[in-house]
């Protein structure tokens, strides 16, 4: 049981890893922005995991309750906003890749470099 | 049991993220992507963040699956099997999960009360948000009012990604002989020849939006706010683009009206920070906005959520048709 208590930072970890990957290893572009929405989603993962009280329930507040424990809601403020700014982000970054295609005619990295050294 | 549930979403989680990126098919790795980020919604409601998750199950699921899906029409499916580094690049990528998982170690246990994250500010917002600002989302208290400012910036972020689009996208695509001239032939049709998605998608369409606005509104008292609301109306209005056609869409929101809605909301949200300066309070304080600071502070969140989910339905959308619209090279 002490040793569950990680899980959730392993996890966190892995996926980040292999977000990483997908970007430092693979060579298409999008699969890049894709390991690159992995990664941000572990971050995420790491902020919520971090706000989550034992016992605790979702940080609403209602009337005659007695005691309630609450999760922390910090990090869930900073990540909803994370996650909406993501999409825009990615979403420029889309949209690069789609004039790359369109002036270099691929989006495969090795490709792009072959076109750019001539 | 909870625990448990949990672990198996994330066990579930990094086998979707390895395949992934062991697929060398795109359209398969978008569609995983879409279940991934359900599985992360799934597990961020199992810790609590019911508001979180809401956004998560809206965007990442939803609009981002399309936006990759438009983005794929305009590059090509295929990834091409090249790996020159790929043992240089695992073995760095092993090293370092190692050294991140060695350094989880000393991290607090796993819904531990006392761990510090819950000892500095967050206690202080859980007693402060019934007396100062009296809603009952601790979460839309902290991002509309007590965290206006970072709301504020997040808002503009969202803004000059759009803007950037649309930048991006303004430059004419280079013209291509022969290939490029016969495209016109599928654009603006939709699924329009396709009777149960339009019949299936012409009765839900009005419940999303419906939906929609009550998350906007019942931000306040339950999950929900501008953003979620933002990306659930836009996910209707790129539902209906897909079944009755880009052309159609664009003529129930024009360019124009998305362009307006963009920076609309971000400046009613600037506005309501500019109006309370002008009453004479700080910045973005709603106290002074209504002759009660309480109810103040209701109409300064009611507004300022109004214009972060108008300006993310804007973005969103621009940035769809802005991909849908394009012609492919």
């Amino acid at each position: 049981m002490e040793l569950l208590g990680l899980y959730h930072y392993w996890v966190f970890a892995v996926l980040l890893m292999i977000g990483f990957y997908a970007v430092i290893a693979k060579s298409n572009l999008i699969k890049k922005l894709i390991g690159l929405s992995i990664f941000q989603s572990a971050v995420f993962l790491l902020y919520i995991t971090m706000g989550k009280v034992d016992g605790g329930t979702a940080p609403i507040i209602q009337a005659g309750v007695e005691n309630p424990v609450f999760s922390n809601p910090l990090p869930q403020v900073l990540i909803l906003t994370a996650i909406v700014v993501g999409i825009s982000t990615t979403a420029l970054g889309l949209g690069v890749v789609v004039r790359i295609k369109e002036e270099y005619g691929s989006i495969e990295e090795s490709d792009i470099q072959e076109i750019d050294r001539r | 049991m909870i625990v448990l549930f949990g672990v198996f979403l994330l066990s579930l989680m990094v086998i979707t993220a390895l395949a992934i990126v062991r697929t060398h098919h795109l359209f398969v790795a978008v569609i995983l992507t879409g279940i991934f980020s359900l599985l992360m919604a799934a597990n961020f409601f199992v810790l609590d963040a019911a508001d979180v998750a809401l956004t998560e199950a809206a965007i990442g699921a939803g609009i981002s699956t399309v936006l990759f899906l438009g983005a794929l029409a305009l590059t090509g499916e295929h990834e091409r099997a090249n790996a020159s580094n790929r043992l240089l690049a695992l073995s760095v990528v092993a090293v370092t999960t190692l050294i991140v998982i060695y350094a989880t170690f000393d991290k607090p246990r796993f819904g531990d009360p006392l761990a510090p994250v819950h000892q500095h500010v967050s206690p202080w917002y859980l007693e402060q948000t019934p007396e100062v600002i009296d809603i009952p989302n601790v979460v839309t208290a902290v991002l509309g009012s007590f965290r206006g400012y970072d709301t504020l910036g997040e808002v503009f972020v969202v803004f000059t990604a759009g803007i950037g689009v649309l930048f991006l996208f303004g430059a004419r695509p280079p013209p291509r002989s022969g290939a490029a001239s016969r495209n016109s032939a599928a654009p603006g049709q939709g699924l329009r020849h396709y009777l149960i998605p339009r019949v299936v998608g012409r009765l839900l369409i009005p419940f999303i939006l419906l939906f929609g606005l009550y998350v906007q509104f019942h931000g306040d008292y339950g999950p929900g706010g501008g953003f979620q609301a933002g990306a659930i109306i836009a996910a209707a209005v790129i539902l209906y683009a897909l079944l009755e056609g880009e052309e159609q869409a664009l003529r129930v929101l024009p360019h124009k009206l998305l362009i307006g809605l963009m920076a609309g909301g971000a400046l009613l949200y600037g506005g309501v920070g500019v109006a309370a300066l002008l009453l004479g309070g700080n910045f973005l304080d709603y106290s002074v906005l209504a002759a009660d600071p309480i109810a103040g502070q209701h109409l300064g969140i009611l507004l300022i959520e109004a214009g972060v989910g108008i300006t993310v339905t804007g973005v969103l959308l621009s940035v769809f048709h802005a991909f849908a619209g394009r012609r492919r090279v």
